[in-house]
């Protein structure tokens, strides 16, 4: 876990990785290449770089154009705007057409830090997962990020790929990836953590600090939100008996309501779910923003012994 | 154009016309106005221009029609029926629970739909995105799209607009019908978009203003959008909202109103 890297950067070295075997890929961007790091395929490709301009509405309808005429477009832009500025776009242009477009939205969440509250989306995976047919992955690390730009590129249809500003530490090694499939990064029993994305680090070590107080438990990763993986969801709450979900992003709408609509219906445990509450971000260093919105390894601890006391 | 064309024309407007009516009365409910005004347009695109082959709806080197005021479905589902994409039977099922004929253009379910439209302002990005994949992909095929005077009051006309220009999409061709009304009213009393020609000569673009009624003026339009290299063109398209069916004509009310049993006897008389 020493070297950290945002995944955002193995969006773009992965997007020139693909370029040379995939001959349909084509890349747009927002006028923020530099940042989500499309940049690199500009330098690699330029004849099939695509810059849209300040106008990420026309982006969207742009991709869809190009798909419907056979290409595999990865429109890029901060997730406020692909998500949050282009729903509608995404919505009518992309989703209900069924179109081969893939989004790849950087600066997620929280980390984005001192830009503040205008640029850090935490509704984008609630938005994205209302879209019939829209598959959503949020991966971990740079490792899952890049194997995630891949298995959104050999697959049909419209795929949401969130990546981060921040970097973090590879933690997903030696794992298979499969769109749709959950990862259980450690074995436990008392309680399972399922983290998304940039939680997923501070969820393994909400595991260690709860293994020093003899609380054995078990951590999901969870890269794909949607279509979501139903089976290992509902045997962990079998086996474990509580689940804490922790994700950088609002606790309305994305992976803890997920989680809380599968196990609901199929196997109520008691919960807790971690990530930014009912609130807008702010600006501020990272860790500093993380501490004071819950979204630490701590808390994460704190929230699974809330639920091993419910189970009594 | 030579007369027999010119006449093989009018008569395929009229049927689509019928069409239009056969299917909004039928229905209930969606807009005729729009439709009968873009109809002579689509008439001209699909009996004359486009190649195309019904029988092969996705050949990848087909010229593609984006539908960008994508309420006028009824015209364009009239148009496809008359070419042959399916049987004019289909017509009378518009907006029903069990048909594919939806009441905006669904590419997923209506054979001969090249982009799902409906959404105003959405369709020209996802025509200029069709262009650019024909330009990156050395295809030949060339791309229409018709937008409404109305629908220009949206912002994402105008970045499509600009991205077309910047990426000098010379094989694309935007039909601007303006029949000057929107559902509120008149266009220039609801927030004026006019004036098109000056905004779209500012933008970049090849500028031509026809009477879209008119299938020479329209196919000269056309030959000279083809030759024009280096720049999309807009065709500014004078059209009357309405137009064939007298009661209708101009009227605002005719946007999104089916006609009743009477009127439909009126229209279908007024049509044949």
């Amino acid at each position: 876990m020493a070297d950290k890297k945002a995944t955002r950067e193995a969006y773009g070295d992965t997007l020139v990785e693909l370029g040379a075997s995939v001959p349909e890929l084509v890349v747009l961007d927002a006028d923020l290449a530099e940042a989500t790091k499309t940049c690199k395929f500009k330098a690699a490709y330029p004849d099939r770089f695509i810059d849209c301009g300040i106008a990420e509405g026309n982006m969207m309808g742009i991709a869809a154009g190009l798909a419907a005429a056979g290409k595999i477009p990865f429109a890029s832009s901060f997730a406020m705007f692909a998500a949050g500025r282009a729903f509608e776009q995404v919505r009518n242009c992309i989703g209900y057409p069924h179109l081969n477009v893939k989004i790849g939205a950087t600066h997620a969440g929280l980390t984005v830090g001192e830009d503040g509250a205008t640029h850090q989306c935490n509704e984008d995976i609630a938005l994205m997962r209302t879209i019939p047919g829209m598959t959503i992955v949020n991966p971990a690390d740079c490792i899952e990020a890049a194997a995630a730009v891949k298995a959104a590129a050999a697959m049909q249809g419209p795929v949401y790929l969130r990546c981060g500003r921040f970097a973090v530490p590879n933690v997903t090694e030696g794992q298979p990836f499969e769109i749709g499939r959950g990862v259980t990064l450690r074995p436990g029993k008392d309680v399972t953590l399922v983290a998304t994305g940039f939680m997923v680090h501070l969820a393994l070590e909400a595991a260690d600090i709860l293994a020093e107080d003899g609380i054995s438990a078990r951590v999901i990763d969870i890269h794909t939100i949607k279509p979501i993986d139903r089976a290992l969801l509902v045997k962990a709450a079998k086996e474990t008996g509580a689940v804490v979900t922790a994700e950088e992003h609002s606790v309305i709408g994305g992976l803890g309501s997920a989680v809380c609509e599968v196990l609901s219906e199929e196997c109520p445990v008691p919960m807790r779910r971690v990530g930014v509450e009912d609130k807008f971000g702010r600006s501020g260093k990272v860790p500093e923003l993380l501490a004071l919105y819950g979204l630490t390894a701590e808390n994460i601890a704190s929230k699974a012994k809330e639920t091993l006391f419910m189970k009594k | 154009m030579n007369n027999e064309t010119r006449a093989r024309l009018c008569e395929k407007a009229k049927e689509i016309r019928r069409g239009i009516i056969e299917g909004t009365h039928s229905a209930g409910c969606g807009h005729p106005g729009g439709s009968l005004s873009v109809t002579d347009i689509l008439t001209y695109l699909y009996f004359y221009e486009m190649r195309i082959d019904p029988a092969n709806p996705k050949d990848e080197n087909r010229d593609r029609f984006v539908l960008s005021k994508g309420h006028a479905a009824p015209a364009l589902y009239a148009t496809l029926a008359a070419r042959g994409y399916f049987s004019p039977e289909h017509l009378k099922t518009l907006r029903k629970t069990d048909s594919f004929l939806q009441g905006h253009p669904d590419m997923k379910g209506t054979p001969g739909v090249d982009m799902s439209t409906g959404s105003l302002g959405l369709g020209i990005s996802a025509a200029c995105g069709i262009a650019l994949a024909g330009k990156l992909s050395g295809r030949d095929y060339r791309v229409y799209c018709a937008i409404g005077d109305g629908e220009s009051e949206e912002g994402q006309v105008w970045e499509a607009a600009m991205f077309a220009a910047h990426y000098g999409l010379d094989n694309l061709t935007v039909f601007l019908d303006l029949n000057g009304l929107q559902i509120d009213g008149k266009i220039t009393d609801i927030v004026d978009p006019t004036p098109h020609d000056k905004k779209f000569l500012a933008f970049n673009w090849n500028v031509i203003t026809i009477d879209g009624h008119d299938f020479d003026e329209i196919d000269e339009a056309v030959r000279a959008a083809k030759a024009q290299k280096g720049k999309p063109t807009v065709i500014i398209a004078k059209t009357i909202k309405g137009k064939g069916v007298s009661y209708m004509e101009n009227q605002v009310g005719w946007h999104g109103k089916a006609p009743n049993d009477e009127q439909y006897d009126v229209a279908m008389g007024e049509l044949n």
